[in-house]
Order: structure tokens, then C-alpha cells, then sequence
């Protein structure tokens, strides 16, 4: 179940959105293979009716009004951007 | 008076409030040292003209005579951490160039408090990592030294426990998702404290795994501990996760009384091939505590063995998802794009070059554990073994257990790059002792408890119970007193 070939390790960096080139594909296949079988030790476990963990402390998130509690920061959000044009962030043609 | 960078911060601050020493001589001490310090690379922006400015802004406000504990305290703040017009890149070239509009809650309040930033220290890229050996600004080295090679400071807070331990500033702020605090502040001699899941706000620090990260304060004492985290602190409406309760004055609460406290030794913790060392070490402390007047109690963990596994799923998992936002739209790196590169190529190519090898894998392996078909087998099932760590620890505590001893990590600090040929695992195994306590949100402290063969620090951790930060600073004070380590690096540097 843990290992990783070279089309799912494809599949997985794309699914991350970084690209990898194909002669690294099969070192990365392997270190990912190495880690899940790491991870296989999880399987030994009995957690037959154990709720997953939500939150690590018993809390109830706060709820607060819903308002408007800020803006008008156009320029200091765009302040940090790659490519910011008129007001808008800036990327490549997105539909043909 | 000893040179005023080796002051503790309550010496400082005791300095200050008399009139004996300012906090400009004090934060010009502190950058003197740093300048001298290129070779540990430990701080990797530096801001002595801010510094100097907050440094006289706390003289006058210390004149006045209501200044708080950590007023005119000269700090370095890790990388980690999002201050206002000052570069804060997670140690990832992804970042490079970003100047945060805003301060992060947790070096806001400390600002506020009258502590002078000196700058931002080094770590491993966004806290992933236990050596320091994966941040765009290279190595972090530790001042402690026996040979010719350098060693590691630990990671991920590396700079931190450098520039602490090399007495470059009184203290700094750290990280801990996994052992950040406390696996480098054992490395280096120093002392760090993860408080409760929720004590300290994580609004504005980058985020990695957002279920595991806890800021605190690494330091030279335990007191020094009690008085930064104090002010790191408190309620945050702009995180959800922050706790509303009352912060205590820890300082206060440094008695030294532990006597009927009951401390465990959880047997889990007796790893196979660990060094005699160590195990001679930890049977040491408890036996320090016991002569203070606690009992000591063998107890069992028997989740202990899977922690390190669901961690290296848990983690990464909300690696991924954090890791997101990094796509070159709205801040930090974007590639150069080809013609005709459209949007997916434009955040494939950012992210290969943003991001390092380290944080790569684990964004990947992230991605794997939360993809369809996979998320019950792996995710779902670590947070069902996460919760089984958590009943392990109330468990103890219920039958009357006030604190946990172990060591703090599994070896002394090991040389830069003599783990390059190991695979990732192996890097991991460092968080064996230190994973737990995030899992299960718990308060964990690194002491340092006495030198190696080698004559390197080796440090003891105690766990405490959730929100009792108050009580486990005193039994780490108590172990720090009876252990007598005031052991420091010699300056080669």
C-alpha cells in the first residue's frame, strides 16, 4: 500500500503545484515510499470507536457579530504583490 | 558588572529600574556582540537603528518609573514571525522580499511590553527542520564547539538558541511544532519553554501546522522563561484557537517548594540504543527532584511509540494545506515564466524554486495523506491515534501525576551535515521525545542538565499539565538549581 511509483508520484507534485522534473521523479518516488512505510506503524494501532482529534483542547470557537471589521487597504495588501496592476493582483492568462 | 550582552533578563531588568544601566548600553552591547557574531549566522536581519530607537523609547518610559519586566529587554525574534516593515520570510526564499504590513500578535506584545528587537534570527525553512540546515540563509552553527567541525544549534528554532547561548541578545522568541524550542535550547545549553496549545496567539506568526504550533520564549534561565512568557502570552480575538483565560504571574509562582509533587518517569521513554549518557542524565534529574522533596512515579505512555509517525502525517497534511497560500499572486517569489505559461505553470515553477527540498517533501507527502482514497488510511487514522496520545497523558495526570520527566532529545548536538546522507527519518527521530507533548498540547520545558563526555549540554524536558505553565517553571527551576549548569561556550567565534 506504501509504495509510491512514478506516475503517482507524478500525479502527487502536481496535485502540490510544484514542478518536478522527470529525472527527480524516481528519488522523490522513493522518499515518499520511505516515509509512508514509516507512517504503516500507525496501522498496529487499535482504534476501533476513537473519535479523530478536533481540537488538542476541549474549546468552543468565540463567535463574534458579523460585521464589518476592516478595509479599505488596497494598497497595502497589493504592497507585497509579484505583479499588481490598477488596483488588482496581476497573473498569466488564465482562460483562453 | 559582566559584560552586559551575558545578562539575564531579570539582572537587566533589575539594572534598569535602579538607574544602573540604560537600555541603549544595553541593546549597544547586544549589537557589538552580534557584529562580532557573522560566523554562527544567527541573525540573519539585522535592525540596530530600530533597536536603538525602541532602546531610547524604553529609557524614557523606565524613567518614568511603570515600566513592565521586559521593558528595554533587548530581543532577536525569529524569522518565523511577522514584523511590521521588517523582512519575515520563514527562512524560505518563497518569502524573499515580503515586508509584513503588520505585527504578529505574540512580538506586538512584546514591542508593547518595551523589549528592543535587535533582528530576526535563523531557523529551519517555515520550522521544518531540527538542525537549521534547511533555511535559505544557510546553516545556523552553535557556539558550542569541541573539535574542528561546527555544529548543529537544533532546529527549528536554531538562530534563536545560537544567538541566546552566544549571549548575542538576553533572550528570543521561538517556535515549537514538533520540539523547535526545545531540541535546540537542549543543543545549546539554553533553557525554552512550548506553552499550552493556545497560551500564545499564533495570529501573524507563518504558519505550518497550525493544530501543533506554539510560540515561547528560549532563554539563559528558567526565570528569564517565567518573565518573557508572561508577556508572549494572553488572549487574541484574531485567533480563534487562543485561549480566554487569565495569564498568570509566573514569575511568582517560582517557590521553589515541590515537596509531594509527583513526577513521572514514563518508561516508554527508555528508547532502545539510547546512550548511556542520556539515561544516566535522566536518572539524575529524578533523583534531584526526589531529594527536593517530590515523589517520583514509574508510569506508562503506551501511545509514545506511534507519536512520531502521526506527527510525520498530522504535520505535513496541514503543511500543505497552510503551504497553499504560496502560489506568487500575492506576496514573496514568482518564477520567470516562458511564453505562453499559464496559471498552473506560473505556481508550479514558483513553488520549485520558492520552496526547498525539505518543505517540498513534506508539502508532497501532505498532499498524498489528504487525497481521496487516502485520507481515512492515513489522516483520519493519525488523529484517532492523536487523540490516543492525548488519553495516555490524562490518564497520568488524572492518577495524580503534577509533572513528566524525560530527556530532552535523543543525543548531544550532532556536526552540520553529518546527517545529509541520512534519509529524512532519521532527522525525525531528534523530535522522538519532544512530538509527543504537541500532540497532546501540553506544556513542555528544555533544561539544560549537565555536560556530555564530549562536553557538550544535554538537557532534561518536563511536561506539565495543560495550562499549569505556573507549576512546571517551578519544578524546572528546582532541576536547573539542583543541576548547577552554568557551563558556557567558549567564544571561537
Amino acid at each position: 500500500m506504501s509504495e509510491i511509483d512514478l506516475e503517482t508520484a507524478r500525479n502527487v507534485a502536481h496535485l502540490a503545484r510544484i514542478a518536478v522534473p522527470e529525472d527527480t521523479l524516481p528519488t522523490l518516488a522513493q522518499e515518499l515510499s520511505h516515509m509512508l512505510s514509516f507512517m504503516e506503524q500507525l496501522n498496529e494501532v487499535d482504534v476501533e470507536g476513537v473519535e479523530p482529534m478536533v481540537s488538542v483542547t476541549p474549546m468552543r470557537l468565540k463567535r463574534r457579530a458579523d460585521g464589518v471589521t476592516d478595509g479599505d487597504k488596497q494598497d497595502r495588501i497589493l504592497a507585497n504583490a509579484p505583479d499588481a496592476r490598477e488596483g488588482f493582483f496581476a497573473v498569466p492568462k488564465v482562460v483562453e | 558588572m559582566s559584560a552586559l550582552n551575558t545578562l539575564t533578563i531579570a539582572q537587566a531588568r533589575d539594572l534598569l529600574r535602579k538607574g544602573d544601566v540604560t537600555s541603549v548600553a544595553l541593546t549597544e552591547a547586544c549589537l557589538g556582540a552580534i557584529e562580532g557574531a557573522g560566523r554562527l549566522n544567527a541573525f540573519v536581519h539585522h535592525t540596530p537603528d530600530l533597536a536603538l530607537e525602541r532602546a531610547r523609547a524604553a529609557d524614557a518610559r523606565l524613567a518614568k518609573g511603570d515600566a513592565p519586566a521586559m521593558c528595554g529587554i533587548p530581543v532577536g525574534i525569529k524569522d518565523l514571525f511577522c514584523t511590521e516593515g521588517v523582512p519575515s520570510q520563514a527562512a524560505s526564499r518563497i518569502l524573499s522580499g515580503f515586508l509584513p504590513p503588520y505585527e504578529s500578535t505574540v512580538s506586538a506584545q512584546l514591542r508593547d511590553s518595551g523589549a528592543v528587537m535587535l533582528g530576526k534570527l535563523n531557523m529551519d525553512e517555515f520550522a521544518m527542520g531540527s538542525s537549521n540546515e534547511t533555511s535559505v540563509y544557510g546553516n545556523a552553527v552553535n557556539p558550542w564547539k569541541v573539535d574542528d567541525r561546527d555544529l548543529t544549534p537544533g532546529g527549528s528554532s536554531g538562530g534563536s538558541a545560537s544567538a541566546v547561548a552566544a549571549d548575542l541578545c538576553l533572550a528570543a522568541t521561538g517556535t515549537d511544532t514538533g520540539g523547535s524550542i526545545r531540541q535546540p535550547a537542549a543543543f545549546t545549553g539554553t533553557v525554552g519553554i512550548k506553552p499550552t496549545y493556545g497560551r500564545c496567539s499564533r495570529w501573524g506568526i507563518v504558519a505550518f501546522a497550525s493544530s501543533l504550533d506554539q510560540a515561547g520564549p528560549m532563554t539563559k534561565t528558567v526565570r528569564d522563561c517565567a518573565i518573557m512568557l508572561e508577556a508572549m502570552c494572553g488572549h487574541d480575538p484574531r485567533d480563534s484557537t487562543s485561549a480566554d483565560l487569565p495569564v498568570p504571574d509566573f514569575e511568582a509562582m517560582l517557590t521553589g517548594d515541590i515537596r509531594g509533587q509527583r513526577i513521572g518517569i514514563p518508561r516508554e521513554y527508555r528508547m532502545e540504543g539510547m546512550p548511556a549518557e542520556i539515561q544516566a542524565l535522566w536518572a539524575k534529574g529524578a533523583e534531584m527532584l526526589r531529594d527536593a522533596g517530590a515523589e517520583i512515579v514509574d508510569i506508562s505512555l503506551p501511545h509514545t511509540k506511534y507519536a512520531l509517525p502521526a506527527y510525520y502525517v498530522i504535520a505535513p497534511a496541514e503543511a500543505s494545506s497552510n503551504l497553499a497560500r504560496y502560489d506568487g499572486v500575492r506576496f514573496g517569489h514568482r518564477a520567470k515564466l516562458a511564453q505562453g505559461d499559464g496559471i498552473t505553470q506560473m505556481y508550479e515553477k514558483t513553488r520549485a524554486e520558492g520552496f526547498g527540498p525539505e518543505v517540498q517533501r513534506r508539502v508532497m507527502i501532505g498532499t498524498y495523506v489528504l487525497s481521496a482514497g487516502f485520507y481515512d488510511a492515513y489522516y483520519n487514522r493519525a488523529r484517532k491515534v492523536r487523540t490516543l496520545i492525548k488519553r495516555d497523558f490524562e490518564d497520568a495526570f488524572a492518577a495524580g501525576i503534577d509533572a513528566i520527566l524525560t530527556p530532552a532529545t535523543p543525543s548531544s548536538a550532532f556536526g552540520l551535515g553529518e546527517m545529509a546522507e541520512a534519509d529524512p527519518v532519521q532527522m525525525y527521530l531528534n523530535d522522538v521525545f519532544t512530538v509527543t507533548v504537541n500532540l497532546a498540547g501540553l506544556p513542555g520545558i528544555a533544561v539544560p542538565a549537565g555536560l556530555d563526555a564530549r562536553g557538550l549540554p544535554l538537557g532534561l524536558q518536563l511536561i506539565g499539565r495543560p495550562w499549569e505553565e505556573g507549576a512546571l517553571l517551578n519544578t524546572a527551576q528546582v532541576l536547573e538549581t539542583a543541576a548547577g549548569f552554568v557551563s558556557k561556550p567558549e567564544k571561537w567565534w
